[in-house]
């Protein structure tokens, strides 16, 4: 007779325990970046509102970057590192594909072994990476989890193009995600759109550049579809996060949206019709768009100056190159 | 209820007004919307979205490259009501 199995069940509820952050080394204010691209302070500031981005020294790579947010996250969170038995790095910038990050990360913050892996869902990877630590320590599979956004974008841009790579900075951010006897993490709102791949991405392939047919691959985005895409639906998808969690916009402390773009963040504030005492996180006019870390990142400095939010319910959505979205809301440690 | 001409104008000036503070006499059949009026890639698609919804038509991503005036977009409008 076959035996039964055994099948892991875990903890009724997660929470977010800390975050931790690192940004790249270098402001580079708009005047750096206007030269190649006939452009201008004013003109970047208008369509963007970003003032300054953050990158990082050419020798620092994505993985110290990640490790750095998430030695800071796991000691913010007073779990020892050995208790951390999977580690999630969303990227889409490391110029090695293999090994993953993740590995490494988990051994220089101390949690080797745990199951580590990377994910590329862009700039919606660090809320998929949520869901899945969530998921994974509510099915017994984790006890706790570390989920990281980590990028050094400066690698893939072009100084030449005026679609997207003057928005881009390079940093990382972090979060400790644990068992919890209540509710801190709502139900996640994901999805894709892969009809609209070649909205935003990148332009070449490693294969081509390396057959001298195109030059080095970069990101490019086509602003007006992404921006529609990006405030108008992706307000039905923060809606619906809103309403799976049980909450309304006026129950918020925070949002946080991914930080594309002042403009998209003030158009979709907007449209949410978020009252007064909802904070927005804003952390794009002087760290740029760092696609997977900008949440955390956002969130971390929103902690850091309103240090009043923790205990409140923050809604936080991620979207981009996929197409891919994610949402949930969670309760700010 | 199909808007005429004279009526998708003026409620195209009302919703160019409302995102950039342009006067709604500036706003004329020949003005084209980047190079007279100074209306940028943003704030096109901001127009573009509210004028869907106040005049009832679809305007594609790839429809609104093609609207280089704001008598391309009346015209636009006008011809696409359902």
């Amino acid at each position: 007779m076959t035996r039964t199995l055994v099948q892991t069940t875990g903890p009724a509820h997660t929470r977010i325990y800390a975050y931790g952050a690192a940004r790249g080394e270098n402001a580079v204010p708009n005047d750096d970046l206007v030269g190649p691209i006939d452009s201008s302070d004013e003109w970047i500031r208008q369509r963007t509102g970003i003032v300054t981005r953050v990158r990082a020294n050419k020798e620092t790579t994505a993985i110290e970057l990640a490790t750095d947010a998430a030695a800071e996250a796991v000691a913010r969170s007073g779990i020892d590192p050995s208790q951390v038995d999977a580690v999630i790095v969303a990227t889409i910038s490391n110029p090695k594909q293999t090994p993953s990050v993740s590995a490494i990360v988990a051994d220089r913050i101390g949690a080797n072994p745990a199951a580590a892996y990377d994910l590329n869902a862009a700039c919606a990877g660090f809320a998929y990476g949520v869901a899945q630590a969530d998921a994974l320590i509510r099915a017994g599979i984790a006890h706790y989890a570390v989920v990281v956004g980590a990028e050094k974008l400066s690698d893939v841009v072009d100084p030449t193009d005026r679609s997207i790579s003057f928005l881009l900075g390079d940093g990382a951010g972090a979060a400790v995600v644990g068992p919890s006897d209540t509710p801190g993490i709502g139900p996640t709102v994901w999805g894709s759109d892969g009809s609209k791949a070649d909205a935003v991405g990148m332009n070449h392939t490693l294969t081509e550049f390396r057959d001298g047919e195109a030059p080095w691959p970069t990101l490019r985005q086509e602003g007006p579809t992404v921006f529609r895409w990006a405030v108008w639906e992706m307000v039905k998808v923060a809606r619906q996060a809103l309403e799976e969690a049980g909450v309304e916009a006026s129950d918020l402390a925070a949002f946080v949206p991914h930080q594309a773009n002042m403009r998209i963040i003030d158009e979709f504030a907007k449209q949410l019709g978020l009252p007064d005492t909802v904070v927005i996180g804003r952390d794009i006019e002087t760290t740029g768009n760092t696609s997977a870390a900008s949440i955390p990142l956002a969130t971390h400095r929103l902690l850091e100056e309103h240090p009043e939010l923790s205990g409140g319910l923050a809604l936080q959505i991620g979207f981009g190159a996929g197409l891919v979205f994610g949402a949930q809301v969670v309760v700010l440690p | 209820m199909a808007f005429t001409n004279d009526e998708v104008l003026a409620g195209l000036a009302e919703l160019i007004t409302d995102e950039t503070g342009i006067a709604a006499e500036e706003v004329a059949l020949e003005k084209s919307f980047t190079d007279d009026l100074d209306i940028d890639s943003i704030s096109m698609m901001t127009i573009v979205v509210n004028a869907e919804e106040k005049f009832g038509v679809t305007i594609p991503d790839d429809e609104v490259k093609n609207l280089k005036t704001v008598g391309d977009a009346v015209t636009y409008i006008t011809s696409n009501q359902a």
